[in-house]
């Protein structure tokens, strides 16, 4: 009955978002109720910050270094290869660097709170937690959501940097430009529009992490095959997310702030 | 309380049941699990719930601290009704019921100490009075040497133990044991059913026990503990534990409620292949 099947499965999804609503409201309205799981908000924020440094510094160095290579033949068709800083520091600072550090702190940490939060449920870890008495909404999840928006915030402003040194150290070393041009106009370029949109973005992509990776370990079911489920749903659904977001995203404060 | 007959005790005050279901049904999918389960557990009463694999013994026992809500009926812990009551007000009731998971269901990331001491924990207990009390609770298991190992280290018997000593370390007024001996050796069976014994009979903690294995049920019911000896034995001949009666699942329903007396005596064909 491919109708029926249909309903259900419709009837599945709009469950399940109604679902991650409820819990993400339900975690973020935890942050301000007592108790405060302070010492857990740290041990996140250790295992998701120092953790995804490497990876994010290295991915933003790399892309910051490739944009300056593409963009900088580009702009010398038109004669314009003096401004590849302004275009690293622009696209670093408002796309590249919050999409791609999201990217990559998800694949890394939306998994393992997946992965985690879904083998303690299936051996029962949350049932238990629950019995005696501590809600693993306030324990788990909360200090997960606001460790990694913090973390986010800091690893994106982090891979900013690198990506525009990056860029740098290729347009000085390898296109033979001027190193002080290449800041001076990476630098001047730069509006509050643009530092506003690079800042909103990993805000909001760190809270999709944080709670599609609770919501699908909270949410598994089926033994070990379930949690290796839920650990790759996380991944390609705050992925998909937070490309589609990130269109929303600029698409509104591009309408707010004229740039 | 509509239809909740409580038994008049000696200064003639009613003594409301720890724990009743009233017609509780629940199911998951489309697929129902249980239907129409009343029963009660009387202060200091030990009932022992059988029933064969898969027949919604676990989902009986997350209904009883309110971990699972039922589709229809009402269940009611030390006079609250747990199956109306929101999360956070549960996390509260929860604290004066001790449970026992299936396979233990200790936190890994957590040692012993920390798993036991869980609870102290968040209730910020200073530090001195949880390692003590934590390794009191670890005595009345006898797994005082064990207080820093990670319960990956551990043996299932030894797993099943500390789980025991998390729900007892608070002195809670019930405690709930989902299958305690479930894929263990008999040896080891044993022991653990003589700690549950232990608990029985020298705190007198009314306790919901589920289990499919019938040996321990009958242990349970045929043996006490001797505080002297500290050992479990055998009650004289004839002589069965006046306070551990059983309940039995079968197919959705609950097909027996009563005495061991009875249960062994019964003549309902189930039942009596069940017990054979
Ligand atoms: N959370 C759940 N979601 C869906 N089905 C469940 C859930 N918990 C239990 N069940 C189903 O309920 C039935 C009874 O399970 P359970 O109580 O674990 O049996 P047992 O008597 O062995 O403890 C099983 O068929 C199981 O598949
Ligand atoms: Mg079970």
């Amino acid at each position: 009955m491919p109708l029926a099947t249909l309903d259900t499965s419709a009837r599945k999804y709009v469950l399940a978002v109604q679902q991650y609503v409820l819990l993400s409201a339900r975690a973020l309205g935890n942050v301000a109720r007592k108790p405060f799981y302070g010492a857990d908000v740290i041990t996140q924020a250790d295992s998701i910050g120092v953790g995804s440094l490497p990876i994010v510094l290295l991915t933003g160095f790399f892309l910051g270094g490739v944009l300056a290579l593409q963009s900088s033949s580009t702009l010398a068709q038109f004669g314009a290869a003096a401004f590849t800083g302004q275009l690293v520091s622009f696209s670093m600072i408002k796309e590249i660097g919050p999409v791609v550090t999201s990217l990559m702190v998800s694949g890394r940490n939306a998994s393992g709170m997946a992965s985690e939060l879904g083998s303690m449920m299936v051996t029962e870890q949350i049932d238990a937690m629950r019995a005696l008495g501590t809600d693993p909404l306030k324990k788990l999840v909360m200090p997960r959501i606001v460790a990694t928006i913090v973390m986010n915030f800091f690893l994106t402003i982090l891979s900013d940097a690198v990506g525009i040194l990056g860029g740098g150290l290729v347009s000085v070393m390898m296109l033979g430009q001027d190193g002080t041009q290449y800041f001076n106009t990476s630098y001047q370029s730069l509006q509050y529009p643009d530092i506003i949109q690079g800042l909103v973005k990993p805000v909001v992509f760190g809270f999709i992490i944080a709670t599609i990776g609770c919501f699908y370990g909270m949410s598994t079911r089926g033994g070990t095959q379930g949690v290796g489920r839920s650990t790759t749903q996380a991944v390609v659904v705050s992925s998909v997310l937070i490309i589609a977001s990130d269109f929303i995203i600029s698409r509104f404060l591009i309408g707010i702030l004229g740039r | 309380m509509a239809g909740t007959a409580a038994p008049i005790d000696v200064n003639g005050h009613q003594e409301e049941p720890v724990v009743i279901f009233e017609h509780v049904s629940i199911g998951f999918d489309r697929k129902q699990v249980l239907e129409d389960i009343s029963f009660k557990v009387r202060r200091g009463e030990t009932r022992i719930l059988l029933g064969p694999a898969g027949v919604g013994k676990s989902v009986l026992l997350k209904l009883a601290n309110g971990l699972l809500k039922p589709d229809s009926g009402r269940i009611f812990v030390f006079g609250q009704e747990v199956s109306a009551m929101r999360e956070e007000d549960l996390f509260a009731l929860r604290g004066s019921i001790g449970t026992v998971f299936q396979e233990g269901a200790l936190f890994d990331s957590l040692n012993v100490r920390d798993n036991v001491g869980f609870r102290l924990e968040e209730e910020h207990v200073a530090e001195d009075e949880i390692t003590k009390r934590v390794t009191e609770a670890l005595r009345f298991v006898e797994l005082e040497q064990a207080i820093y190992k990670f319960p990956s280290e551990l043996s299932g018997g030894m797993r099943r133990r500390v789980a025991i000593a998390r729900a007892i370390v608070t002195n809670p007024d019930l405690l709930l044991y989902d299958s305690p001996t479930g894929g263990l050796d008999p040896i080891t069976s044993t022991t653990i059913i003589e700690l549950v014994v232990k608990q029985r009979d020298v705190y007198q903690t009314s306790s919901l026990l589920v289990t499919h294995r019938l040996q321990d049920a009958f242990m349970m019911a045929t043996h006490r503990f001797n505080r002297e000896t500290n050992q479990m034995e055998p009650l004289p001949e004839d002589r069965i534990n006046a306070n551990t009666s059983f309940l039995m699942l079968h197919d959705r329903k609950l097909v027996f409620d009563g005495t061991t007396h009875d249960l062994v005596h019964s003549s309902d064909p189930f039942i009596r292949g069940y017990i054979a």
